[in-house]
C-alpha cells in the first residue's frame, strides 16, 4: 500500500482544475449578488443556454470555434440583460424572497424552452482534445484549459473592478446601494451593466463546460447547487471567499469521488458545510456576525 | 361564515358517494395531499422563514417506509417514527446553525436549497437499494386481498380520500394552532426585525426551531402518505430542487398568509400541471415546463399575494367599509 497513490494524485489535481471552473461560476453569481443584492437561481440555466449555444453555431451550422465562442459570451451576456430589465426589475422593491424566487421560475422556464427547442437527447460538441501525459499522470486537456481560461477570465473581471472607473463605481454600489444614486450614479444602467457582465462570465463558463459535459436541458442541475454552496460558505458577495472556497469544495468532490461514488463527493461536500456552519456562521471568510 | 365552512367540509365529506368516477377521486386526494404539505410549508414560510430544502423531508418520509418496508418488512406504523426522528434531526442539524447565527434570506434559501439537492444525490448514490433515478415500488401487500392495514396499502380510492382528507383537517387544525399562539406574533416580530425581537426578550432560536420543527414534521407525514397512496416513489419527484420549488411556489400561488391558501395553490398548480398535460399531451415535450414557469414568473410579479390573497384584497377593497383585520 503505497501512500502517493497516482490515481489519488490525479484526482487531487483533476479537483485543482475543477477548482478553477467553480471559482469562474461563483464569481459571476458573487458579482451579481453584491451588486444588485439578488441570487439568480437559474444562474446554472443560462449556462445550460450557453452551452447550446455554442453547440448549435459550432456543430450545426459549421461556425469555427473561435467565432462559436464569443459569439456564447455575447448571446448569455443579452440573456442576463433581459433577465434584469423583464423579471428582476419589476420585483426590485417587492420582498427580497420574490426576487429569488422569480428567477426559480425563470429555472423552469429556461429549461422547459430548451426541451422544446432542443429536445432531452444528450448533444456532444464533439471537439475532443488529447490527453496530456505528465510522467505516469494522465490529466485531461480540455480541463487544463478550462482551468486556464478561468483563471484568465477572473484577472479579467478583477483588473477591471480596480482600475477602471466603470468597476469602481459598481464596487461602490456593492459597498453602499443607498448612498450612490445620491453620488451621481444611475443605479439601473449599473444593474444592467452588471447583470451583462454576470451573463458574459456565465457565457465564458458555458465555453469551457461544453468541453467537459454532455449538454441536455437539466445540465444545469449538475453544478448549480453547488456553486450556490460555494457563494454562501465563502460569504454571498465576496468574490476572494468564493474564489477560496471554489477550490475547497472542488477538493471535496473530487477527493470525495475518488474513494467513493460521484454522488457522495457532493455529499461530503455538503456535510463539511454544515460543519462550518456551526464554526463560522458567515462563511469562511465572513468575519464576527 | 362559521357555519358555511362546515357545510362546505359536510360537502367535501360526501364528495365520494357521489359516484364520481376513479380519476377526479385521484385529482381530489392528490390537492388534499399536496394541500396538507404545502400548508406544512407555510407554516414556516409565511413567518419569513423560506425554506427551499422541504424536499428532503418529503424524500426521508416517501424513502424511509419504502425502504423500511422492502428490506426489512417493515410495517409504515413502525418506519414512519424513525422517519419523523430522522427529519427532526436533519431540520436541527441544518436548522440550528443557521438561527443561531442568523442565517435568513438568501443565505437561508441557498443552504436550504442544498440540503434538498443532497437529499436527493443520497437517495440516487443508493442506487443498490433505493433503485436510483429510476424509482422504486413498494412490494404489493395486496396480492390476496383489497387492503392491508399493517402494509397501510389499500386499493380503494375511497379509504385515500378519508385518510388525505383526515391529515389536511390536521394540517389545517395546526394552521390554526400556530397563527393564534403567542409564538407567531413573536416569530412575526422576528421576520420584520429580528435584532429588536431579541431585544424585548424573545427566544429567536428556540422560537424559529419549535415552527421548522412543526413544517417539517408535517412534510415527513406528506411523504409517507404520498408513497403509500401512488406506491411508486422518485427521486425526482419526492426531493431534489423540483419539488421544493413547487412547494414553494405552490403556496405561494394560493397565498401563504392565509389559512386556506396554499391548498388553493396545491388544486391550482395540480389543475394547471393536469390540463397542460391533457390539452398539450405528451407529444411536445417541454411545453408544459415552459408554461409553468412563465406562470410563475407572471405570478410572483403581478400577484405577490397569491390568489386568495388577491381575491380577498379585490372583495374587501369594494366594499370600503371598516379596515378589516390584516390579512397579511
Amino acid at each position: 500500500m503505497q501512500i502517493f497513490d497516482i490515481f489519488l494524485l490525479e484526482a487531487v489535481l483533476n479537483g485543482l482544475l475543477f477548482g478553477g471552473v467553480l471559482a469562474l461560476l461563483a464569481l459571476g453569481l458573487n458579482l451579481i449578488f453584491g451588486v444588485i443584492d439578488v441570487v439568480w437561481i437559474c444562474y446554472a440555466e443560462l449556462i445550460m443556454i450557453g452551452m447550446y449555444a455554442v453547440y448549435y453555431l459550432h456543430a450545426v451550422y459549421g461556425w469555427p470555434l473561435w467565432l462559436a465562442f464569443p459569439s456564447c459570451v455575447v448571446v448569455v451576456s443579452l440573456l442576463g440583460v433581459a433577465l434584469h430589465q423583464f423579471v428582476i426589475r419589476p420585483v426590485l422593491a417587492a420582498e427580497p424572497i420574490n426576487q429569488l424566487l422569480v428567477t426559480g421560475g425563470v429555472l423552469f422556464l429556461l429549461q422547459g424552452i430548451a426541451t422544446l427547442a432542443f429536445g432531452v437527447e444528450f448533444k456532444s460538441l464533439g471537439v475532443q482534445l488529447p490527453p496530456l501525459q505528465v510522467g505516469e499522470l494522465f490529466l485531461s486537456s480540455s480541463r487544463l484549459v478550462a482551468f486556464v481560461v478561468a483563471l484568465a477570465g477572473m484577472i479579467g473581471m478583477y483588473l477591471f473592478l480596480t482600475r477602471t472607473y466603470l468597476g469602481t463605481a459598481i464596487r461602490a454600489i456593492s459597498q453602499d446601494r443607498t448612498v450612490m444614486p445620491l453620488m451621481g450614479v444611475n443605479p439601473h444602467r449599473i444593474f444592467l451593466f452588471t447583470s451583462a457582465l454576470g451573463g458574459a462570465l456565465a457565457g465564458l463558463a458555458a465555453c469551457i463546460l461544453v468541453l467537459q459535459y454532455d449538454i441536455h436541458p437539466a445540465v444545469g442541475l449538475s453544478f448549480g447547487p453547488v456553486v450556490f454552496l460555494v457563494c454562501v460558505l465563502g460569504g454571498l458577495g465576496n468574490m476572494i471567499g468564493g474564489f477560496v472556497a471554489a477550490f475547497i469544495f472542488a477538493q471535496f468532490i473530487s477527493v470525495g469521488g475518488y474513494f467513493l461514488h460521484l454522488e457522495w463527493g457532493y455529499v461530503i461536500a455538503f456535510l463539511f458545510f454544515i460543519a462550518v456552519m456551526f464554526w463560522r456562521p458567515r462563511g469562511l471568510f465572513g468575519g464576527g456576525s | 361564515m362559521g357555519k358555511l365552512r362546515w357545510i362546505g367540509l359536510g360537502l367535501l365529506a360526501l364528495l365520494p358517494l357521489t359516484g364520481l368516477g376513479n380519476y377526479p377521486l385521484h385529482l381530489v386526494i392528490l390537492c388534499l395531499l399536496w394541500g396538507f404539505v404545502y400548508t406544512g410549508w407555510a407554516v414556516m414560510g409565511r413567518l419569513g422563514m423560506v425554506s427551499l430544502g422541504h424536499g428532503a423531508f418529503l424524500g426521508i418520509g416517501a424513502y424511509t417506509v419504502v425502504m423500511g418496508w422492502n428490506h426489512f418488512g417493515l410495517s409504515p406504523w413502525l418506519s414512519t417514527p424513525i422517519a419523523l426522528v430522522s427529519t427532526a434531526l436533519v431540520a436541527f442539524l441544518v436548522g440550528y446553525p443557521c438561527f443561531r447565527l442568523k442565517i435568513v434570506g438568501h443565505y437561508f434559501a441557498l443552504v436550504t436549497l442544498a440540503l434538498s439537492e443532497v437529499a436527493r444525490m443520497i437517495i440516487v448514490a443508493l442506487r443498490d437499494q433505493t433503485g436510483g433515478s429510476l424509482g422504486v415500488t413498494p412490494n404489493t401487500a395486496l396480492a390476496d386481498s383489497s387492503w392491508s392495514l399493517v402494509a397501510l396499502q389499500f386499493s380503494s380510492k375511497v379509504v385515500w380520500f378519508y385518510i388525505a382528507l383526515g391529515i389536511w383537517l390536521v394540517g389545517l387544525w395546526i394552521w390554526t394552532r400556530v397563527d393564534r399562539s403567542m409564538a407567531r406574533i413573536a416569530l412575526e416580530a422576528i421576520s420584520q426585525e429580528e435584532d429588536a425581537a431579541a431585544s424585548i426578550g424573545i427566544s429567536v432560536t428556540r422560537l424559529k426551531l419549535g415552527v421548522t420543527m412543526v413544517s417539517a414534521l408535517m412534510t415527513c407525514i406528506g411523504g409517507v402518505l404520498y408513497a403509500q397512496y401512488q406506491l411508486y416513489v422518485n427521486p425526482e419527484t419526492v426531493s431534489g430542487i423540483g419539488i421544493s420549488l413547487q412547494m414553494v411556489f405552490g403556496a405561494i400561488a394560493g397565498g401563504m398568509y392565509l389559512r386556506l391558501g396554499p391548498t388553493v395553490g396545491a388544486v391550482f398548480t395540480l389543475l394547471l400541471t393536469e390540463v397542460l398535460r391533457l390539452a398539450l399531451g405528451h407529444d411536445i415535450h417541454g411545453l408544459d415546463t415552459t408554461v409553468y414557469g412563465l406562470l410563475l414568473i407572471l405570478f410572483i410579479i403581478f400577484m405577490p399575494k397569491g390568489i386568495l390573497g388577491a381575491l380577498i384584497a379585490m372583495r374587501e377593497g369594494s366594499r370600503r367599509t371598516k379596515p378589516g383585520p390584516a390579512t397579511a
